[in-house]
């Protein structure tokens, strides 16, 4: 935008300069981390790479050949319905433990921080934990048993059919709290002058919540909804520690589909294409709303 | 912004506030349970918890398991417990944490009140660095820190956590400059003051919060990551949380479960201990990653 | 040669011009005011003077040095900003200090100099503290502290005073008249008060969409405002602007316009305009300020012109020291300003006495004065 009229001197001419020299190296490491190994990912999708990376290009051969697989077809399948119930569930109780917890509850300085806590904890510990509380043979269904409830059964982990739900349940525990903490933070910033006056039009409780707040939630609805769904295709290390992919494949997520078709079973090619369709997933979400979140700024 | 106003316009009938404690109370259970009876459990001898119910209490009080997971344990080859690991995941947080905040501070600075045509975009470039989903850099990242020399070190770990760390920590401090009064860099520019004399003398005495925010966030992030330590880690660097991992679902012998819990608060215990330290900034960093400042 | 030479002057950003060839000429000590609506190009042609802004294109200098290009620092300008633009983190004597400390000016000098500022603007007490702790008026004073304390070539102020309550402006306003008399400084002062302008400067420009309307005294600009943006900018309440008909026999000249009936007034002007393509009948725009139509008691005794005319009040304000009156003339309100205790009564009749003299006349098309 400068055309610097002539004589800047040394120094300022040097102002002008040293915030993008500093800046310089982070946008070479994003450039070079981020958008050349995506691309170079992308590149390895066309290939034949197998254990280790090949500069043969195949076309989309990786593409149709993940797409035949069955193995890729639970991934998807589980992540959906992962996805699904996990954003879904995590939403509504959020949402309704905010509204709770906003009616002037007394201890609510003690209850946010027991709803929160989870989300400090490595999915990993989380995993340790409910996947001991779910066998069958030691956990609840063994407890309630010994309580004296014999037929109460709750073997999911242990079911081909169930066990996704477990992944569920565990990753719900862990992140609900901070949905709750979202939409907390969303019903605190509605200005109270609104929901008086909507009181003297005669708004019941529920038309007002219905009609007035929740509308004014769209913001943080969609944070979390954008949040939440990132979280869930990104999804690993709730798998592993939890149930590893199993029983069989009944909780193969994309994320453990590529991890283990690229390191364990050599197939560089299809666990590159499997990555490059991750991002794309994400990428639908994310860029409409990161430019949206941009331009308004401005 | 959160937790400003308690004052609520809104009015309810007494059978319904009782109805709202339990449910209330219920979830603060459920949101309890899990990790409190797996301390409980973990001062339990073996036998209790594979002969026991898991809700009673410990007949025998006992810190062995937490001494046997500490430095007993087999993990790797020798039966080190999580000791070292703790250590390595220590080496590699401290670092990361420092490096990245450093690099978001200086960015955001820069993207605020240094700005030149295509700043927005360069970002929203970083931004987006932060949702991708880190299976589509594995691969050449793994080959990058072989090429290097880095690969299954802990400088090629931090190297990681920077690289993917800086994303969110430019969002923090930017989105916390953004409303910082340009009016006092101009300010400063009259009185004489340089790029470096501004950002030492008039942001950084005033990013005390924006910057406990950044760092437990990065904290939290890089001591929980699994992926990364998973993939690019031996068994020198391993952090805590692969190693964890291994004691876990490692499937030779009895399952130790009292001494899996001990590592399992282990590796919990120095995240923890932030959040309750600094709980409400923690909120506040989980926000701003969402919601525009 | 002037002190504060601006000539030329445009801004730009990408393709759209904000600023279009202003040029300015200051004298050393003037007390310059910029003035005009938000988005007129004040704060940035402020800007531009201070080096926080490049230049476009046209040259900008003091005291004969180019100034396009040099760092703010080295051009000798102090700055006050709307904020204050207080360092937080820093005490009061820190934050008057930081400049020179940043030109390396050694201890004992950068105290000494504070302490005369502090003791010149009654600050001696609040040295220690962080300006958290200061009220807006105090925060005002440190902040004019920080500049005198570099005793600079021309003081930039960007809305010093919007940030204060009224009673506070005012005192400010003349303790800033003050300082300027008793320093002689050459200063330059954006803002958006016509009353800061008219009471502060000794030259005012009148800015509007990027361009200096009119540049002048303080009296030039309001009783001979060169278009209908500056005669309505300047004054409050503003001059009022009658839709009327130029009459003309050669020798005299008066405007016509309508009463609250719709009746013609006929209003002799004191000389005969000099624009000679005015004709007998061409529209024209009467611009009357409120104290030139008064109760006939409250008139000007020393006008030469006064004409009385008979019409109807609709609504009455009295403001304690005047009585602001609302009447109908031409077909659309209109503000005249009575002594507080002129008799008058809303719907009734009364006599308004039209102060001639003070009487301008526009060009309903181009908004330019006619002389």
């Amino acid at each position: 935008m400068a055309q610097a009229a002539g004589g800047a001197d040394f120094r300022t001419r040097l102002q002008h300069l040293i915030p993008k020299i500093v800046l310089a190296p982070s946008l070479a490491m994003v450039l070079v981390f981020v958008y050349g190994f995506i691309l170079f990912t992308i590149y390895l999708s066309f290939t034949d790479s197998r254990i280790l990376p090949s500069f043969n290009l195949v076309g989309f051969e990786n593409y149709v050949k993940l797409f035949k697989l069955s193995h890729w077809s639970i991934a998807i399948t589980n992540l959906g319905v992962f996805a699904f119930l996990y954003i879904s569930i995590c939403t509504v109780i959020g949402l309704f433990l905010a509204i709770f917890l906003d009616q002037k509850i007394r201890g609510e300085g003690m209850l946010r921080p027991i709803y929160l806590y989870p989300m400090a904890l490595s999915f990993i510990v989380t995993g340790t934990a409910w996947k001991w509380l779910l066998d069958p043979g030691i956990g609840i269904e063994h407890t309630m048993h010994l309580w004296g409830w014999e037929s109460f059964a709750f073997d999911w982990i242990k079911n081909r059919d169930y066990a996704i739900y477990t992944v569920v349940l565990a990753a719900v525990w862990q992140t609900s709290g901070f949905v709750m903490a979202m939409f907390l933070a969303g019903l605190r910033g509605i200005d109270n002058e609104i929901l008086k006056a909507a009181q003297m039009d005669g708004a019941s409780n529920w038309n007002l919540y219905r009609r007035i707040i929740l509308p004014q939630l769209r913001p943080a609805f969609l944070s979390a909804f954008v949040i939440l769904s990132h979280l869930a295709v990104k999804s690993y290390d709730l798998v592993i520690a939890l149930t590893g992919g199993g029983p069989g494949r009944a909780t193969e997520l994309p994320a453990t589909f590529m991890y283990s078709y690229t390191f364990s079973r050599n197939q560089m090619g299809i666990g590159a294409s499997s990555a490059v369709i991750m991002l794309m997933t994400i990428a639908a979400i994310m860029v409409p709303y990161l430019y949206a979140e941009l331009r308004e700024k401005k | 912004m959160a937790v400003a106003s308690t004052d609520t316009a809104i009015r309810t009938g007494n059978a319904t506030r009782v109805l709202l404690y339990l449910v209330l109370l219920l979830f603060a259970l459920f949101y309890l349970l899990p990790f409190g009876i797996m301390v409980l459990n973990s001062l339990k001898p073996l036998s209790e918890i594979t002969g026991g119910n898991m809700m009673a209490l410990p007949e025998v009080w006992t810190l062995d398991a937490w001494r046997n997971a500490w430095s007993q344990a087999q993990i790797g080859v020798e039966p080190t417990g999580l000791q070292p690991y703790f250590w390595n995941s220590i080496k590699m947080v401290v670092p990361a944490v420092a490096i990245s905040t450093v690099l978001g501070a200086l960015n955001g600075y820069i993207l605020t009140k240094w700005r030149f045509r295509g700043d927005t975009i360069l970002f929203g470039l970083m931004l987006f660095s932060c949702f991708i989903p880190f299976q589509i850099v594995l691969i050449p990242m793994a080959r990058i820190l072989g090429i290097t020399g880095l690969a299954g070190s802990t400088a090629g770990l931090v190297l990681v956590h920077v690289v993917y760390g800086i994303g969110f920590s430019t969002l923090y401090f930017r989105n916390y400059y953004a409303v910082f009064p340009t009016e006092l860099v101009r300010a400063a520019q009259i009185d004489g003051a340089g790029f470096f004399r501004i950002f030492w003398r008039i942001m950084l005495p005033s990013s005390g919060p924006i910057t406990v925010v950044c760092v437990i966030w990065q904290f939290t992030n890089i001591w929980n990551d699994f992926l990364f330590g998973a993939s690019f880690a031996d068994f020198d660097s391993q952090p805590m949380t692969v190693a964890l991992n291994n004691l876990v679902n490692s499937s030779t012998g009895v399952k130790e479960y009292n001494v899996h819990f001990a590592g399992a608060i282990y590796a919990a215990l120095p995240t923890l201990l932030v959040y309750i330290v600094a709980g409400r900034y923690f909120v506040r960093g989980l926000m701003s990653g969402s919601v525009k400042g | 040669m002037s002190f504060l030479k601006i000539e030329n002057v445009t801004k730009s950003y990408g393709a759209v011009e904000v600023l279009h060839q202003v040029d300015i000429d200051v004298e050393e000590g003037e007390f310059l005011v910029l003035v005009g609506p938000s988005g007129c190009g004040k704060s940035t042609l402020l800007n531009m003077i201070a080096g926080l802004e490049e230049i476009s294109s046209g040259e900008m200098s003091i005291k004969g040095q180019v100034m396009n290009g040099v760092h703010p620092s080295k051009r000798n300008i102090a700055m006050v900003f709307q904020s204050y633009a207080l360092y937080p983190n820093m005490t009061v004597a820190q934050n008057i200090t930081f400049g020179l400390e940043m030109h390396n000016v050694p201890k004992p000098e950068r105290d000494a100099a504070m302490n005369k500022v502090a003791d010149m603007l009654q600050i001696t007490q609040l040295l220690s503290r962080k300006p958290g702790q200061l009220s807006g008026g105090q925060r005002q004073r440190v902040a004019m502290g920080r500049a005198l304390v570099r005793n600079p070539d021309v003081f930039l102020f960007d809305e010093p005073l919007s940030n204060l309550d009224a009673k506070l402006r005012v005192d400010m306003r003349t303790e800033i008249k003050k300082l300027h008399q008793r320093l002689g400084t050459t200063i330059v002062y954006v803002t958006h008060d016509q009353i800061e302008a008219m009471t502060l400067s000794t030259r005012i420009a009148v800015m509007n969409g990027g361009y200096i309307q009119q540049l002048g005294t303080p009296k030039e600009i309001y009783d001979n405002p060169a278009n209908i943006f500056v005669a309505s900018f300047m004054g409050s309440p503003s001059m009022n602007l009658l839709a009327a008909t130029l009459r003309s026999d050669g020798a005299r000249t008066a405007v016509e316009i309508t009463d609250w009936e719709g009746k013609p007034v006929v209003l002799p002007l004191m000389e005969a305009i000099t624009d000679v393509s005015r004709k007998d009948g061409d529209r024209v725009i009467l611009g009357i300020r409120p104290e030139a139509l008064t109760d006939p008691d409250g008139a000007d005794r020393n006008a030469r012109n006064v004409v009385t005319v008979s019409n109807r009040i609709d609504v009455t304000e009295p403001a304690g020291s005047d009585t602001f009156v609302t009447t109908v003339l031409a077909g659309g309100d209109v503000v005249g300003r009575m002594r507080a205790d002129a008799a008058v009564v809303p719907g009734q009749t009364c006599d308004f006495a039209v102060n001639m003299d003070k009487a301008v006349l526009f060009d309903p098309e181009t908004e330019m004065r006619i002389r």
